[in-house]
């Protein structure tokens, strides 16, 4: 087991160093200089020169990715443009408020996706699979940004129940935060249910047709204990990995959602820095985003290990 | 005598169906599939005829007829600026269908050439291209065709781009995949063993094989490059106005939402149909063309 988990590791290190070189490549996309965006209406070259000096924009590119990457690794993520503060800095003051959403919706989705999943595995082929397979891919093939759309317009407009949009920290008023969070959360988790419903289906007909499952119903157990001891704790192995595979999903989702909602988190900081040309901001979101879904990607793995005995024993 | 000639037509039925005819059989056996496909042509002909079935011009802006509720004369009312909302749904399936096929086309270009060379090279081929495609798939899909729409500037071409290069990875994994799988049948050892050089046996016996699962990850790509080309149109990255593209018309809608909820219902509900029926038609093949993975 160890064994594999060094493998693992080892491998983490050089996709995060591919991933630094993506994210700084990135910047050599930029159509024109970086240094007439920064200067905005100053067209001094004295000025162009010494911004360009400043940001090492007129060293060679491999030097310039060697400087960056130096910082990077002493957590300086370097500095917005247009707010002027430091980039790791705001990406630790939205970082919480996105961390929040994730969480609350990767509740709604394991609270809607699993049980779905599970019916539709039992009652295969009856109209309760149908009409949970009609609900998941409803979820798969709705936007984010419709869904949110159409709630604020039913829940608060119509409705209201739940305050349109904005954000309260749950340190300050929790009530008040959880009804700003709550509809966005739920937009969030929609499509990642949907995910989880099909995934814990396939895993359930898996287990269901394995042959404790047929010794567990010979020895005239109730069909809910063998579904839920039996069944759904091994079916559950794959589904708490790949779910952990959709935070980074989760991640995506929310630069769509915190807009429509109007939250100060991650996804909207990427979005205004797009708009702003403030592309420190971007590369700094991207490259933050890209380990968290890495190091994820590893939890997974290892969560995978230790909670299946057959590979804890090897 | 004619009675001994008889078996002969009956031996003839018997003869086994191709895997393509097979495969179209279990596809329209599937009701759903079909009805996604309908739905499907449905869209590509309203977008390709739009000029000729829409009933108004999609740019042309009307200051009497600011916000009209639908009714006969607009079926799907008017929006802020007094166009047809209709016209423009029936225009913005165009942004859309070019979008989710040419972002599709794209990422297939780059995906399956690097994923059969990945598959069928190995070695440190196979463990670079590993790498770099761990590396994009580290950043999450919509993060990464954010970023690469900003950085290229907004407008629908660099969408299309962004949405290609971002959506490449996955068909890397599954072209690699399948060639792997494909490269141990015996025809392609005897290919190997005839003297073929290796690219002939690639291009020539490897890739006809890869088709089936590239074909069904392309439907379900087309699914996600529409909702993403409508999310970057949607953030002011996509489809530039006054062009109509669903993204941006949903936009525009939010700030009338009190007012004029008709403008967030229907570009939303174009969206919803033409992903599910691309959801339906995916999961159709997929059960079509490998029975196994059901």
């Amino acid at each position: 087991m160890r064994g594999q988990l060094g493998i693992r590791l080892a491998q983490v290190i050089p996709t995060l160093l591919l991933v630094s070189v993506l994210v700084f490549c990135l910047q050599q996309l930029m159509p024109g200089d970086p240094a007439l965006v920064l200067a905005g209406e100053e067209r001094d070259p004295a000025v162009l020169a010494q911004i360009r000096a400043e940001l090492w924009l007129d060293r060679a590119l491999p030097v310039q990715y060697f400087h960056w990457i130096g910082h990077v690794l002493q957590g300086d993520l370097g500095f917005s443009w247009r707010i002027r503060q430091p980039v790791a800095q705001l990406v630790l003051t939205k970082l919480p408020v996105t961390l929040q959403l994730g969480a609350m919706a990767f509740v709604i989705a394991v609270s809607i996706g699993v049980p779905l999943g599970i019916l539709s595995a039992v009652y295969k082929n009856r109209p309760l699979d149908y009409i949970a397979n009609g609900i998941g891919l409803a979820g798969l093939s709705t936007p984010n940004f419709w869904l949110g759309i159409m709630l604020i317009l039913l829940v608060s407009v119509k409705l209201g129940w739940l305050p349109p949009s904005g954000y309260v920290p749950l340190t300050e008023d929790w009530r008040q935060s959880l009804a700003t969070t709550i509809m966005p959360a739920f937009v969030l988790g929609n499509a990642i249910s949907a995910i989880l419903m099909r995934h814990t289906r396939s895993a359930m007909l898996i287990a269901l047709e394995q042959d404790y499952v047929r010794t567990a119903r010979a020895k005239g157990l109730r069909e809910w204990v063998v579904v839920v001891r039996h069944a759904l704790r091994n079916a559950l192995v794959p589904v708490v990995t790949l779910g952990a595979l959709e935070l980074g999903t989760l991640l995506s989702g929310a630069v769509l959602t915190e807009q429509v909602f109007s939250i100060p988190g991650f996804g909207k900081l990427i979005v205004d820095a797009v708009f702003n040309r403030d592309y420190p901001v971007v590369q700094g979101v991207v490259l933050v985003t890209a380990t968290v879904y890495v190091m994820l990607n590893l939890l997974a793995d290892i969560l995978y290990v230790f909670i299946n005995p057959r590979l804890r024993a090897a | 005598m004619s009675a001994a000639i008889l078996p002969a037509p009956a031996a003839a039925v018997l003869l086994p169906a191709s895997p393509r005819t097979l495969a179209a059989r279990r596809f329209c056996a599937r009701p759903s599939a079909v009805a996604g496909l309908a739905i499907i042509v449905v869209f590509f002909v309203v977008a390709a005829l739009a000029p000729l079935l829409a009933p108004d011009d999609p740019i042309r802006t009307s200051w009497t007829l600011i916000r009209k509720a639908p009714s006969w004369a607009h079926w799907m009312g008017t929006d802020e600026n007094g166009r047809d909302v209709l016209s423009r749904v029936m225009f913005g399936a165009r942004a859309s269908l070019l979008a989710g096929v040419i972002s599709v086309t794209i990422a297939a270009g780059i995906g399956v050439p690097l994923g059969l060379l990945a598959g069928f090279a190995g070695g440190k081929i196979d463990a670079l291209i590993g790498r770099l495609v761990d590396a994009m798939l580290a950043c999450p899909f919509l993060i990464l065709a954010i970023s690469l729409a900003a950085f290229l500037g907004p407008s629908l071409q660099n969408a299309m781009i962004a949405i290609g290069v971002s959506a490449a990875p996955a068909f890397v994994r599954v072209a690699r995949g399948a060639t792997l799988d494909a490269a141990t049948n015996d025809y392609v050892e005897a290919a190997r063993a005839l003297g073929n050089p290796p690219w002939r046996v690639a291009v020539r016996h490897v890739l006809p094989n890869i088709v089936p699962p590239v074909t069904v990850q392309s439907t379900l790509a087309i699914a996600t490059a529409i909702i993403a080309e409508a999310s970057l149109s949607f953030l002011g990255l996509g489809q530039q106005p006054p062009a109509p593209s669903w993204g941006s018309m949903l936009n525009s809608a939010q700030r009338f939402l009190t007012q004029a909820p008709w403008l967030a219902i229907f570009p939303g509900l174009a969206i919803f149909l033409v992903v599910l029926s691309f959801n339906l038609v995916g999961d159709g093949l997929r059960d079509a063309l490998d029975p196994r993975a059901k």
